[in-house]
């Protein structure tokens, strides 16, 4: 596990108080609507998604920078690499 | 054919033909469930992304902002539980009216339960709550704040968007039950400035068991049916399409129609306010006389029993309600009368009536005709009306 600190995020997703699968849905929605090379911050209170968003951003090409523990939840942050980052990749997994 | 006035709106209401027609394909032909991701699945998602805009353009919300549910109850239970536990970390006190629906006051108690602290606000004589005694019982901990828009029971109209400024000044997030409202009067979320509002299908004449949670985009709230991906995580569950579909189409037409049924009802509504003062003694209108729902007339009357009388008149086709159609059976005094200081035995003799847009003027006149001579049946066999008139004698 990569933790980060003070990673500044173009976009921020909230995904506090839902649980999966939604933590493999809509961040590829949000990076779809965002340009290469922008920084995705996604808010969790799941601990599931600190193991699934890193694969899923292995498995659909897009970089994992790091996790930064907050006091309410984590913050995952994602680079945008390239495709529309749909996340259509995720479904079946 | 006997004669029928329907005059319980708040209650139910008969669904539209229109709204019927719209939802009829869905029961069968397009039968297909929304999160499936072939196309009888995926053409059903867009149906209901397409409700989902109509019911937020009739409260000047953002799509996003609506989570389709069960009605005016689950959305309030989902305003005030998934407020109150995702947010636990900043606080645990919550202020409520104290003439709320049951479904907020019992989320309120709920919470007394789990160490949070429920303050149960007064309201005057009309059963207006005062925003700046809002202000003076928030306090650090305090996290919601839930007040109705307006009172099925007694019409009243709350100042939403003063109450809105105080919350949000202090940091508080403000929920309001719209039930009431949604469907009798516009409302704009945005211009009112409320973080959530709840609404039911029944005022727009959609069918039961539909309704929906305006929420603030960007609001944290845990959801009360943990499931899959509908409504974005925030409400488990394969949709209610039909229903869905129902509201979205009723959301369409009262957004046309609403300034006729205001203006229709309104009519209505003061020729049956004045007609019942006039004929009736010892009557009290009950709520604000000018700042209530256009289409909303309650009354108290004096030495009788309002179930007996909505019995009554039940028998001569008119039918009405005694207060809110889950506590009238419970035969227990109205919390809301009682909030706004009418003495108990009157509180007994409370009668409302709720019109809608097919109502008419004979309708009213019927009622004008009809409901004196029931009150004076039952009078005529109420003790405590026999003591009044024995003291009126003797002072």
């Amino acid at each position: 596990m990569k933790f980060v600190k003070d990673i500044k995020a173009d976009d921020t997703l909230d995904l506090v108080c839902r649980m999966c699968p939604l933590h493999l849905l809509e961040p590829g929605e949000k990076l779809a609507c965002m340009k290469e090379g922008q920084v995705l911050e996604v808010l969790t209170d799941y601990d599931g998604a600190l193991e699934d968003i890193p694969s899923w951003c292995e498995k659909c090409g897009q970089e994992f920078i790091g996790i930064e523990e907050d006091e309410d939840c984590y913050k995952l942050y994602i680079r945008k690499k390239k495709g529309n980052g749909d996340g259509k990749e995720s479904i079946s997994g | 054919m006997e004669k029928k006035v329907y005059l319980d709106n708040a209650a139910a209401t008969p669904v539209r033909k229109e709204v019927i027609e719209e939802m009829m394909p869905f029961f069968d032909a397009e039968f297909g469930n929304p999160s499936t991701v072939y196309d009888m699945g995926s053409r059903i998602k867009a149906v209901v992304d397409v409700q989902r805009a109509k019911v937020a353009e009739l409260i000047g919300a953002r799509p996003e902002e609506i989570i389709f549910t069960s009605g005016g109850t689950e959305a309030n239970n989902l305003a005030i539980k998934g407020i109150a536990f995702a947010h636990r970390k900043k606080g645990n006190h919550i202020i409520v009216a104290a003439t709320e629906h049951h479904s907020v006051l019992n989320s309120a108690r709920f919470f007394e339960r789990l160490d949070y602290e429920v303050t149960f606000l007064k309201v005057d004589e009309y059963g207006l709550v005062d925003p700046q005694r809002i202000r003076e019982l928030i306090r650090p901990e305090t996290i919601l704040v839930s007040i109705a828009y307006a009172s099925n029971e007694i019409g009243t109209i709350q100042p939403i968007s003063e109450i809105a400024e105080v919350c949000k000044n202090k940091g508080v997030f403000f929920h309001t039950d719209g039930v009431a409202t949604v469907g009798n009067i516009p409302v704009d979320v945005k211009q009112l400035g409320v973080d959530l509002l709840s609404l039911s299908g029944i005022p727009l004449e959609a069918p039961k068991g539909t309704g929906a949670l305006y929420f603030r985009k960007g609001l944290r709230l845990m959801p009360l049916l943990h499931g899959g991906i509908q409504e974005s995580g925030r409400r488990g569950g394969t949709e209610n399409v039909p229903g869905i579909v129902g509201l979205g189409k009723a959301a369409e037409l009262t957004l046309q129609e609403l300034p006729q049924k205001m203006r229709h009802v309104k009519v209505l509504r003061d020729k049956l306010v004045s007609g019942v003062i006039e004929s009736i003694e010892s009557v009290k209108l009950t709520g604000h006389p000018e700042t209530r729902l256009p289409g909303h007339a309650s009354f108290c009357v004096q030495a009788i029993e309002g179930e007996a009388l909505v019995f009554m008149l039940s028998s001569e086709g008119i039918y009405v309600n005694t207060g809110s159609a889950c506590a009238s059976k419970a035969l227990k005094t109205s919390p809301v009368l009682l909030a706004i200081g009418i003495p108990p035995e009157l509180a007994q003799g409370s009668i409302v009536f709720t019109l809608d847009v097919t109502n008419t003027e004979e309708d009213i006149d019927y009622v004008l005709e009809k409901l004196p001579f029931v009150v004076g049946r039952l009078r005529s066999m109420s003790p405590l009306w026999g003591k009044k008139e024995t003291a009126q004698a003797s002072s």
